[in-house]
């Protein structure tokens, strides 16, 4: 197996990986809640959720739209932003990402960053598993030529 | 007070993706593509977020209730089912094709405008429908 030394960015990663476990780990602290972004977009977008439910979630995405573009504009970091599909594909890959993670609970951050930190048996499960059709996707596309 | 907790974690949130390079899609592509040049980036991120998280989990347990609300909301269901291995797995096909989920996405709505706007709107749009699945499995 090559390793991308080109792109590999260890510290960055490692940096920002604790970042985003000191975000979970304060919602939990504080608020007592998990930090799965699914979840909290399907609440703020649920016609019966109260007031109460639905304003820290909007803070939330606010914070979490707000900082990264507060950062680029103001200490001149410049992201590699580089999309992989478009259009079409991108709209059903969107799509299958919101179907999937509404029934199976949880995404990346919800069953990967807080459900493995909680030792949760389904999270785990659930992160081998789009873990491996992740990477057969990636493996289908890129090789077989399928979809690109 | 949980409104401002609420946006503090969103920003360290979106500072951590953007700083780990996760709002770039072919940066986690090349950690799912075992096949060709390999990025470990995306484990890097993964283990350096679980393992903060566990460490303070581990603090958290000794109480019964957090610092300001007025409960711990945590999952209900232990038990590994149906949904939770299907909603992963077609999670997975879709991260695998665009290299985006929820949370770099919804970051990157000001960095990408109509690029993040369009794979929310559909995330939006496949989320409504599993959500109402979910009510009549």
């Amino acid at each position: 197996m090559n390793i991308d030394m080109e792109h590999f960015t260890p510290w960055l990663s490692l940096y920002g990986g604790v970042l985003i476990g000191l975000a979970a780990l304060l919602l939990m602290a504080f608020n007592g809640r998990v930090m799965g972004v699914s979840g909290i977009l399907s609440a703020i977008f649920d016609w019966r959720s109260t007031w109460n439910e639905r304003s820290w979630r909007v803070a939330f995405i606010t914070g979490a739209i707000i900082m990264p573009w507060l950062l680029v504009r103001f200490t001149g970091f410049e992201p590699l932003m580089r999309p992989v599909v478009n259009g079409v594909t991108l709209a059903i890959a969107a799509f299958l990402v919101g179907l999937g993670t509404a029934i199976g609970s949880g995404c990346t951050s919800g069953h990967g960053i807080c459900g493995l930190a909680r030792f949760s048996k389904r999270s785990l499960v659930a992160v081998l598993i789009f873990m491996a059709t992740a990477m057969m996707t990636v493996f289908i596309t890129r090789y077989l030529g399928i979809g690109r | 007070m949980t409104r401002i907790v609420g946006f503090i974690s969103g920003s360290l949130f979106g500072a951590g993706l953007l700083l780990s390079g996760m709002l770039d899609p072919t940066k986690v592509i090349g950690f799912l593509d075992l096949g060709g040049l390999w990025d470990p980036s995306l484990a890097f991120v993964m283990g350096g977020g679980v393992i903060v998280n566990a460490i303070g989990h581990s603090f958290l347990h000794r109480r019964s209730k957090p610092l300001i609300a007025k409960a711990f909301m945590l999952p209900e269901k232990k038990d590994l089912d149906l949904p939770l291995c299907i909603g992963a797995a077609i999670f997975g096909i879709g991260w695998g094709i665009a290299g985006l989920c929820p949370g770099p996405a919804v970051a990157s709505l000001l960095l990408n405008h109509f690029y993040s706007m369009q794979f929310v709107l559909f995330l939006l749009a496949g989320l409504q429908l599993g959500n109402m699945i979910k009510k009549f499995k």
